[in-house]
């Protein structure tokens, strides 16, 4: 589908991710506009109703950052956010959106370059699976009555 | 407490496929001890289903609510004043729960969203464990604080069976066998000599064997 461009959302935690994200930045690395960044105190703080909310939005994918494992601040809430992302790609395949749209990421703060190849590389994966199931439907329309 | 399990989403997209505006209902009670239908579920059904009628082009109407219990019909008139508005209602309450709502709301008709399961404890967050069976006549006393009639397979009244092997039952390595418990802990109270005292057979009645159960307080009833 030309033209496509996705919606990434990054839950990025304050003390890794996003410092990641900042850091692409200030060594001028770029990476895609279609990941639109959200600064958590924790991944562990994204909730299951986060990020299936930004999939009903109309979110094509979304991504949870996290701090390496072992050296999350608040001890162990890297380790929850992925069991919690394990558990939200099944129910996104039972809805019918499909797991491979979420993703759980692990870096450091000082991983300017992985955050800017992850943007590039989530943005490539979810732009090959198309928009979200329940966009292709307001798009089709839309192009329906453009015609 | 009561715990249960959401209903696989398919099976509950095909209960309000007729319908175009459903009023879903969490429980602040059981379902959201153990996470199955409280307000955090309620919250992410609504969004499922919402998105699933979405893939085939139907935009579907969730109101969502969420009342202190669906056992007492004190909360459950809560919903009264929405119930005009919906088609029908989707209950994540456990079974007394939904026969409750069912019950006030005659014209409407009203689903089950979750399988209650049993009655039981957490063992760890995230772990729930079937511990009481409701049999009427608590022997807990006798047996240390551990129910045979609940967590020994075979609900023997008066010790192991041959199949218990290492402390676990004969159905699984992952069920304790009830009765090692009991001896342990019976040993750890030093009361070794409750366990040579034979229980009779036990009167099923109050479990339920007679019939559906009620309690009536006389000085309570209105």
């Amino acid at each position: 589908m030309e033209n496509f461009e996705p919606v990434v959302v990054a839950f990025c935690c304050h003390y890794c991710a996003y410092t990641a994200a900042d850091m692409a930045g200030s060594q001028r690395l770029s990476y895609p506009a279609n990941v639109k960044i959200v600064r958590v105190p924790c991944s562990g703080k994204v909730d299951a109703i986060h990020v299936v909310k930004a999939f009903e939005k109309g979110a094509d994918g979304v991504v949870v950052a996290g701090c390496l494992e072992g050296d999350c601040h608040f001890k162990t809430g890297n380790i929850r956010a992925s069991r919690r992302v394990a558990y939200l790609q099944k129910l996104l395949d039972e809805i019918g959106i499909g797991a491979d749209r979420l993703e759980m990421v692990l870096m450091s703060a000082g991983m300017g370059e992985r955050f800017a190849e992850t943007a590039k590389r989530i943005t490539e994966k979810i732009r090959k699976l198309g928009p979200s199931p329940i966009n292709a439907m307001v798009l089709s329309e839309a192009r329906q009555s453009a015609c | 407490m009561i715990t249960a399990e959401r209903k696989p989403l398919d099976e509950l997209v095909e209960y309000i496929r007729p319908f175009d505006r459903i009023l879903l209902v969490g429980c602040n009670e059981c379902v959201t001890v153990c996470a199955a239908g409280g307000r955090k579920e309620v919250g992410l059904l609504a969004a499922a289903l919402n998105m699933t009628f979405l893939k085939s082009g139907k935009s579907l109407q969730i109101k969502e609510l969420t009342l202190e219990r669906q056992c007492d019909p004190e909360y459950v008139e809560e919903l009264a004043a929405h119930i005009d508005g919906v088609d029908a209602v989707l209950s994540m309450a456990c079974g007394c729960g939904v026969q409750e709502v069912a019950r006030r709301f005659k014209n409407t008709p009203v689903f089950p969203a979750v399988n209650t399961k049993f009655m039981g404890a957490s063992e760890r967050p995230g772990i729930w464990a079937e511990r009481c069976q409701g049999c009427g006549d608590c022997l807990l006393g006798r047996t240390g604080g551990i129910c045979p009639i609940a967590r020994c397979s075979k609900r023997l009244m008066n010790g192991p069976c041959g199949g218990s092997t290492n402390g676990k039952c004969e159905i699984s390595v992952e069920v304790d066998c009830a009765w090692q418990l009991i001896w342990d802990r019976l040993k750890a109270l030093g009361l070794e000599d409750r366990y040579e005292e034979i229980m009779p057979a036990k009167d099923w009645r109050t479990a339920g064997g007679g019939g559906p159960r009620k309690i009536i307080r006389e000085d309570l009833a209105e």
